[in-house]
């Protein structure tokens, strides 16, 4: 298992390609945040998102955060929130936007794995929870769009060092989450006929 | 009493309640801290590690910086005891624990997570229509009020599960049940976490049940030795599942299975499942009739 940094939004495909699942990956550069209530607004009711998609990274979260002024915010303590409500927007992410990278917690179903092989799309884990180090790792609130879906805007983070995360499901059709559960279903049949 | 008084024994429960929330957030117990160290130690799977590890990181940081362990402020769940000579009536106390709430939401600032379930409109700080959410115990011969605030995120919540198994299904049936729905539930309610589970009763009582059992100190038994039985066994047969810190992969998913069972009917035989994560928030205040109070980590 490999470990890795990348800048995000890439531009270069190849960089998610280089990534496998399990691997630990920091990232670096700018990621956005992203909701159920955000996504519904985009892809239900069918309003374009006023930032740039293309190359980006998605972090599910709504986020703590205390206000400043118009349109500015400064954060309290922004975690994530778990992802598999959301996997149905994988695709549309991927082929309306761009979007390269999902990160959340919990993980996506495996639906996802089908999209994001054929689009070039990763899933990081990240550690649900753990808010406290990830508020630290978020250097700046830069912009917030649909402030009115607070806290389940669209937000525009500068990030440093944020992770670690972990590669859950690759760009290559392979998935921990599939695996894991497989294994488990497995285990199970062995654990029932003990009882 | 007079009514001053008991305005002002409403004011130190109200204040207890804003306290305990926020404290509740940043500073979780010494037995999960403990817990979760040991879960670091024994876990051998790579993603495993550095889910556990990036946790006690978490922990550290939250202690540092004063901030929330979690950002999800939950729903806040009290669990009241309250003595038949408690001068203060359960209608005010609940007043309290909400005006208490909706105080430490504006002034910290906290998350604000309360909509309507309809509208799924925000309905402001954390209260509504019957939030917080409150589970009472009376205590004869006392005059004391213990509150414990365990504010409940939602990603853990969610991975709620009921089965009104048969009495034919048997003890096995709850075994079954307990193992198929945390296994399912994977990597969704941020494990290793406190498995709660409530047997007997009725299809409500049984899930409240398992919202207590998910309240006790981690690794505390139940009186009932057949019960405590069933508490070890659980745990040690959900640890063999391999689904692993936050599903990745690993040895330890369940930190600990607490259980609280009622007497049922002849033909019911309910099991309940609600998760608690790792994040598992408590603290508790013991008020005295004067209005005096002592703030505890540890109950």
């Amino acid at each position: 298992m490999a470990t890795h940094e990348v800048t995000f939004p890439i531009s270069d495909p190849q960089e998610i390609l280089k990534l496998r699942a399990g691997d630990e990956v920091t990232v670096q550069g700018h990621i956005i945040g992203i909701r159920d209530r955000t996504q519904i607004r985009i892809f239900d009711q069918g309003v374009e998102p006023p930032m740039d998609l293309r190359g980006a990274f998605l972090l599910h979260t709504a986020p703590g955060v205390r206000k400043l002024g118009e349109g500015k915010y400064e954060k309290v303590c922004i975690g994530t929130t778990t992802s598999a409500r959301m996997v149905r927007f994988t695709e549309p992410l991927g082929t309306q936007y761009g979007v390269r990278a999902i990160c959340g917690k919990g993980g996506f179903p495996d639906e996802a794995i089908e999209p994001m092989h054929k689009l070039g799309m990763v899933y990081f884990a990240i550690v649900g929870g753990a808010a406290a180090l990830e508020t630290t790792q978020i250097e700046e609130i830069e912009e917030v769009a649909w402030e009115e879906l607070m806290p389940e805007c669209l937000w525009k983070f500068r990030v440093k060092d944020f992770g670690p995360l972990t590669v859950g499901i690759d760009a290559h059709g392979n998935s921990l989450y599939h695996d894991v559960q497989a294994a488990a279903q497995e285990k199970l049949k062995e654990l029932y006929a003990r009882l | 009493m007079s009514i001053d008084t008991t305005t002002e024994l409403q004011h130190a429960v109200e204040d207890a309640a804003a306290h305990l929330y926020v404290w509740a957030l940043k500073d979780i117990p010494q037995d999960l801290r403990d817990a979760l160290k040991d879960a670091a130690a024994r876990e051998t799977s790579i993603p495993g590690r550095r889910v556990l590890n990036t946790i006690l990181r978490n922990v550290e940081v939250a202690d540092a910086d004063g901030n929330l362990v979690c950002q999800d402020t939950g729903i806040a769940v009290y669990t009241c005891h309250v003595g038949e000579y408690f001068p203060l009536h359960p209608a005010r106390i609940y007043e309290a624990l909400r005006d208490g709430t909706a105080r430490a939401t504006i002034e910290h600032p906290l998350r604000s997570n309360a909509v309507h379930t309809i509208t799924r409109e925000n309905t402001g700080p954390n209260i509504g229509h019957r939030l917080p959410i409150v589970h009472w115990e009376f205590v004869q011969d006392w005059d004391g009020l213990d509150v414990k605030c365990v504010p409940k995120g939602s990603g853990s919540e969610n991975m709620s599960f009921l089965k009104m198994c048969t009495p034919a299904d048997g003890v096995k049936g709850i075994k079954q049940f307990v193992l198929e729905s945390i296994v399912g539930a994977g990597g969704k309610p941020c494990p290793p976490g406190i498995v709660g589970v409530g047997i007997g009763g009725s299809a409500d009582y049984a899930m409240y049940l398992a919202k207590e059992a998910i309240t006790r100190p981690i690794g505390t038994r139940n009186s009932d030795p057949l019960v405590a039985q069933l508490e070890d066994e659980l745990m040690g047969l959900l640890n063999e599942t391999g689904i692993g810190p936050m599903g990745l992969g690993g040895d330890v998913t369940v930190l600990n299975c607490h259980i609280e069972h009622a007497d049922t009917h002849m033909t019911l035989n309910p099991v309940a499942v609600n998760y608690q994560c790792w994040a598992a928030r408590r603290a508790t205040a013991h008020i005295a009739a004067d209005g005096t109070v002592d703030f505890d980590r540890e109950a």
